[in-house]
């Protein structure tokens, strides 16, 4: 193989062309991504960096000497907008193309939005380090008023981070108990009071009816309950979507992202997807699944590089979904596939305390693994996930 | 030199952590004793808390790995190494010459 194209240069990208270089391909490697920063981390765009302990240039996801010795050719600023398999190239929207003969597709997600609120100042979304910008700079001007529609983990740091602020913060989800579904009930209950505990107003169960806008910025977010909140400041933060759009007509199959086999690789064994933009086949499930966790990018990565080398799968991701959020002070930590019927017990520490580990157990086998500020007792129980469970 | 704890007092696997000008983690490795700073050069996370494989240990956040003899982080996201630390054994108990400390005491 003599050219490798890297499409989206963040996270899984970079993870990826930093795997094929351990692994020995020393033939041209291009990195394509449509951001103008070299490749940074997201998650504290959420956390440190909103709340002003963490800076810009806190974030580079490596050292300059690591983005060097990489020896690639970056493409910053510059957006994949065709894949055509048939030339083995991938097309620039400066009309350029690049040719290579394996292609890494890693161009992520995007977050979505709220219909009919583009260009109404004081309404963000959350996802690159410019939104983060804009963001942060929205908070800092006087004292707003917060609302943040969608009560996942990035409305939920969000919230955590304008308390940090002192802000007035109001947090709005459509279920009666955001997180429900993953954690369980108990544990999302644990959740949501650490919100009003830290001050935030929380809105569960209710649904935006309207934007309220002055005519150029936001003013309140109505609320299916005739409610109104008052808001300079609104986050939307109801998921995202992945970037695909680029690769209508490329002949990969797509999906919710671009589907892939056990191994990272896509329809075209010539090409990988790893990161968000990923669907991969879990063997363990029988299904495909796009895990939008910032562990799981960097374990495909070195997957999907090794398979991509050998035109072949001959390794599979092994790894159990693993993710953590701070909020609030508190270190909240998850690994595993839970279900709702799963048992789940405590096994470490005391739920009051804000301390514990909690296993969920499937007939007889450990499935799941939740902490709240105990990392050490976490990294060892998230070890035996899969094993037979060892009661309390 | 600071005599740390006796050598049984840290399981295979385990490890014990401890205040000298910044917290230090002593692991015992499959019976080697190891000792580094304890917090990751990444962020805010406590070495000693993450989990031992072989000579390597996990950060118990972003799942960096540090090689303890060396201080080096083999993968993303840390990017520097952490320090490492001379451990020596007597008389079954584990001594630390925490690095720097001496030139700065003498
Ligand atoms: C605010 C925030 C907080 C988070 N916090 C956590 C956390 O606490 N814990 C956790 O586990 N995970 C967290 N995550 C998730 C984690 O950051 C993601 O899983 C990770 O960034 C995925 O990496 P990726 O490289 O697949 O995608 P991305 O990081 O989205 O990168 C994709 C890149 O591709 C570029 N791109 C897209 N289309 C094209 C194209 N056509 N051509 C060229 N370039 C393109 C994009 O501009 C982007 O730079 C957080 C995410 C966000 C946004
Ligand atoms: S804090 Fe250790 S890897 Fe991030």
């Amino acid at each position: 193989m003599d050219t490798i194209a890297v499409v989206g240069a963040s996270l899984a990208g970079f993870s990826t062309a930093q795997q094929l270089r351990a692994i020995g391909f020393d033939g041209r490697l291009v990195l394509i991504g449509s951001e103008a920063q070299l490749p940074y981390d997201r998650p504290p765009l959420s956390k440190g960096f909103l709340t002003g302990e963490l800076t810009a240039d806190d974030l580079p996801l490596a050292e300059q000497t690591d983005f060097d010795e990489l020896a690639a050719e970056w493409e910053l600023g510059r957006t994949a907008v065709a894949l055509r398999p048939e030339q083995a190239a991938v097309e620039l929207d400066d009309g350029r193309t690049i040719e290579a003969d394996g292609v890494v597709v890693a161009t992520g997600a995007s977050p979505r939005s709220l219909p009919g609120t583009e260009g109404i100042a004081g309404i963000h979304l959350l996802r690159s380090l410019a939104d983060a910008e804009r963001l942060r700079a929205d908070l800092s001007t006087g004292s707003p008023r917060v609302a943040i529609i969608g009560a996942g983990f990035i409305g939920a740091e969000v919230a955590a981070s304008c308390r940090t602020l002192g802000l007035d913060t109001t947090l709005i989800d459509t279920t009666e108990l955001p997180l429900a579904g993953l954690l369980g009930d108990e544990f999302a209950g644990v959740c949501a009071r650490m919100h009003t505990e830290h001050g935030v107003q929380l809105r569960y169960g209710a649904k935006v009816s309207e934007l309220r806008t002055d005519g150029s910025r936001v003013t309140g977010v109505a609320l299916s309950t005739g409610e109104l909140i008052d808001a300079d400041v609104v986050l939307v933060g109801i998921g995202v979507a992945p970037n695909i759009d680029w690769l209508a007509g490329s002949g990969l199959a797509l999906g919710d992202g671009v589907l892939c086999d056990s191994g990272c690789v896509t329809s075209n064994p010539a090409v990988v997807a790893v990161g968000d933009v990923a669907n991969v086949y879990r063997p363990d499930r029988g299904t495909r699944a796009r895990t939008e966790h910032w562990t799981s990018a960097t374990q495909q990565a070195a997957t999907a590089a090794g398979n991509l080398l050998l035109s072949n799968t001959t390794q599979e991701v092994q790894s159990v979904p693993y993710f953590w959020s701070d909020q609030h002070g508190v270190r909240i930590q998850f690994a595993g596939t839970p279900q709702p019927a799963d048992e789940i017990t405590v096994v470490d520490g005391a739920v009051d305390d804000r301390r514990f580990v909690a296993n969920y157990v499937r007939d007889g086998q450990l499935v799941a693994v939740l902490a709240l500020n105990n990392p050490r007792a976490f990294a060892r129980a998230r070890r035996a996930i899969g094993r037979p469970a060892v009661a309390a | 030199m600071i005599a740390v704890c006796r050598t049984d007092e840290i399981a295979t696997g385990e490890s014990v952590k401890f205040d000298a000008d910044v917290p230090i983690a002593v692991f015992n490795a499959d019976g080697e004793f190891y000792a580094v700073d304890d917090t990751c050069s990444h962020q805010d996370a406590s070495l000693s808390d993450g989990f031992l494989e072989g000579c390597y240990v996990e950060c118990p956040l972003h799942a960096a790995l540090f090689d303890l003899r060396t201080g080096m982080p083999s993968c993303l996201p840390a990017k520097r190494p952490i320090r490492t630390h001379m451990v020596s054994v007597e008389d079954g108990w584990i001594y630390v010459n925490v690095a720097g400390q001496s030139e700065e005491v003498a």
